[in-house]
């Protein structure tokens, strides 16, 4: 009898230690190819997938599984998920410019090429050159773009009423006015300030100051001089006209954050962001906020041009027709405008050809959109393997300028570190 | 034959169910055990044993990327790194000693006022535990906006008494101290619970003949309450000195990666995320928890020891 009842006892623990992992297991079990399991980061152009996801389930008779994450949190989850080489992610939203190299080369993005060129109508000959070449690698086409973003100048129409400026043209004009404006209240210019979070638009201006982060034969740019002339530019903007007390960890909620309290007169930013300034339920200044093209430097006016979000597909995924066929219908012409309109700016030339495709616009925002694709670059950070590292070694001279230390001392420290890097990533 | 065979069977499966009986019976320490063992061979040792391996090669961009065996490479050109590695050591070893030395002093303080019983006790009590409920990523976003230097609360507290706008977190040399001075607020309640624990349990009589001896208050607490406590005081730093060295949460949520701009936060446990999750060194950034692994160890066997001498 007591024998017995060790066993019993032994046999409910061991029942329940494997209920208990299996309950840590989750959702590994295997879905029917009928599920297609779709990871999206937070974003106004997920909310539009969102609400549409129901007509898709429709038409196709298909599930869809969604995974919401913020950007962080998205990445993280990739690189544990897609490192194991699992097949629990079908349709991954991915940042093709931070991490497409990367993810390409390590063979997590599955080949799209001949899907692409399956369907006329839906037609990947309607993408813009730049976003297709940043979501293809090594000739294959490992994603399809769905968001482009450029840098463009946000501004105060009452401020600069007020005091009697013109909208900037050239970095000139708007460091003069910046400097006419900036007062103890009211800081002349904001903008990104965070090592790493500030490169990519810190880009523009090496851009338009005739700087690169590489040359021609892949070495190191950042050294040069008008790298340099762009790093003191910038940081001096900011050191001078700034807020006061500008912290250096700043992205972009918290310089918009400056901007939409009313606290600053300039501001350069993404464009696809520029709800967050026009939306009064989110800006204190929603109704004198004006757009501009980004002021040209010495070079011109270059701002950046690229797709900050794309669609791809899994390698390792059990289910990649299905994640293709919803990829096809998030992308097609009629979801693209849906997502224009809500102010997603997409990649599909008809659309941007399309007058409703601006219709809901400002105006002013509109003209500089078309003005920035036009003469824009299509990369806003290095383009390397391993982006975060070779952001934060760039990025260092934009932050010491900011603190008033040597920009010219600082670029070059930063040249030969991120030319051991590249040397390094060979 | 055909009746003889299940009659043999059921005799062989009485049989072999006994012999089991009797052989779990014999072993049930390990039996019971067992589960428990598994969990933590899979969860542990597995994971520390892996993290290891990775140490000793050169993985990098992706774990199942073929990589190359390089010996204790990665332990030398991390332990030869005075630009994030050192740096990284000293904030950690700073952050823990510092924060966890505030904690037990008002820690113990708190814990001396809330021993004797007074009025509105249990309300006291309960709002003294709210930090400890909160989620730390929580609790640094809202003392991220407390302390933001141009639209927060503590610059505007500061300009009534006529004290100019500190940088707080963006200052490059304050930034350390206002995550210490987050981690004081948030956690010295949990060492206020175990002090008070201890202190409950004392007897009255050793302070009872101190006084009778004529000892002051001060006495009384440093050559009796104190001694008494000792083992008390070493569990509670053992707990939360762990804690404190391996803290994540609140440095992440209000420095994001890296640290900040300058590393003024980066912690070993910041840096070697960043390694892993933004450089993706894989090799390198285990390299770094396992000496990470060696310190908190190291620590805990020391603080163990001197458990053990007071409690003699």
């Amino acid at each position: 009898m007591k024998r017995r009842s060790v066993v019993k006892y032994a046999a409910v623990a061991a029942a329940l230690s494997l209920g208990l992992t299996a309950c840590g297991g989750g959702s590994s079990e295997s879905k029917g190819s009928e599920t297609v399991r779709v990871t999206l980061a937070n974003h106004v152009w997920t909310e539009g997938i969102k609400a549409a996801i129901p007509e898709f389930e429709k038409s196709t008779g298909l599930k869809v599984e969604l995974t919401q994450l913020g950007e962080d949190q998205l990445s993280d989850q990739y690189n544990v998920k897609l490192n194991a080489g699992s097949d629990e992610i079908d349709v991954m939203m991915y940042r093709p410019l931070q991490e497409g190299k990367a993810f390409a080369r390590n063979g997590y993005l599955a080949d799209l090429t001949s899907k692409v060129a399956e369907d006329a109508d839906w037609n990947w000959k309607d993408y813009q050159d730049g976003p297709v070449k940043a979501t293809s690698y090594e000739d294959k086409v490992t994603g399809v773009p769905i968001i482009t973003e450029r840098e463009v100048l946000y501004y105060r129409k009452d401020l600069l009423k007020a005091a009697g400026i013109e909208v900037p043209k050239t970095m000139e004009e708007l460091e003069a006015a910046a400097k006419k404006i900036s007062s103890a209240d009211t800081a002349g210019f904001v903008a990104r300030t965070g090592k790493s979070a500030a490169v990519t638009q810190f880009s523009s201006f090496l851009y338009s100051f005739g700087g690169d982060f590489t040359d021609e034969s892949g070495k190191s740019a950042v050294g040069s001089d008008e790298a340099k002339k762009a790093y003191a530019f910038y940081g001096g903007l900011i050191k001078n006209y700034g807020p006061k007390n500008v912290s250096t960890d700043m992205s972009w909620p918290e310089a918009m954050a400056i901007f939409t309290q009313g606290k600053a007169a300039f501001y350069t930013e993404a464009d696809s962001l520029y709800k967050n300034a026009t939306d009064p339920a989110k800006s204190k200044v929603a109704d004198t906020v004006g757009f501009a093209p980004l002021p040209a430097g010495p070079a011109g006016s270059k701002p950046y041009n690229i797709p900050s979000w794309g669609l791809a597909v899994n390698e390792a995924s059990a289910n990649q027709d299905n994640a293709w066929k919803f990829i096809k219908w998030a992308t097609s012409k009629e979801r693209t405008l849906e997502a224009q309109k809500a102010g997603v700016p997409g990649p599909r030339a008809s659309v941007w050809s399309d007058p409703a495709g601006t219709s809901t616009y400002p105006k002013d925002l509109a003209a500089a959109i078309a003005v920035s694709a036009e003469n824009g670059v299509g990369h806003d950070r290095p383009q390397v393997l391993t982006v975060g590292k070779a952001r934060e070694i760039v990025g260092g001279p934009i932050v010491a300028s900011i603190t008033g230390a040597d920009a010219s001392a600082a670029a070059d420290t930063a040249h030969t570190a991120f030319q051991k890097f590249l040397d390094d990533e060979k | 034959m055909s009746v003889l065979t299940p009659a043999r069977t059921s005799g062989r499966t009485v049989n072999a169910q006994e012999n089991f009986s009797a052989w779990a019976n014999r072993h049930r320490k390990w039996l019971f055990a067992a589960p428990a063992m598994i969990f933590v061979g899979v969860l542990i040792i597995f994971p520390l044993a892996w993290t290891l391996y990775l140490s000793l090669t050169d993985s990098q961009g992706s774990v199942r990327a073929a990589s190359d065996f390089v010996g204790l490479e990665n332990y030398l050109t991390v332990l030869t790194d005075t630009e994030r590695f050192w740096p990284a050591v000293g904030r950690t070893l700073s952050f823990t000693l510092v924060a966890l030395g505030c904690e037990v002093i008002l820690g113990m303080g708190i814990a001396l006022l809330l021993w004797r019983p007074f009025r509105g006790e249990k309300w006291v009590r309960v709002a003294i535990l709210l930090p400890l409920v909160a989620t730390p990523v929580a609790v640094g976003m809202m003392w991220r906006l407390i302390f933001d230097p141009n639209i927060g609360f503590a610059n505007q507290l500061l300009g009534l008494v006529g004290i100019p706008p500190q940088p707080w977190l963006s200052g490059q040399d304050s930034a350390l101290p206002t995550t210490i001075f987050m981690d004081v607020w948030q956690w010295t309640p949990m060492v206020v619970l175990i002090l008070l624990a201890g202190l409950t349990s004392l007897s009255d009589e050793p302070d009872e003949a101190a006084r009778m001896d004529g000892a002051n208050a001060f006495q009384r607490f440093f050559y009796v309450t104190l001694p008494l406590m000792m083992p008390t005081v070493i569990v509670a730093i053992l707990l939360r000195g762990i804690d404190a060295l391996k803290t994540f949460d609140i440095l992440y949520a209000t420095k994001g990666k890296g640290g900040g701009s300058f590393h003024e936060v980066e912690t070993l446990n910041v840096y070697a995320y960043g390694l892993s999750f933004d450089y993706n060194q894989y090799g390198l950034s285990s390299a770094v928890l396992i000496l990470f692994f060696m310190i908190i160890v190291g620590t805990m066997w020391l603080l163990t020891m001197r458990k053990k001498a007071v409690s003699k």
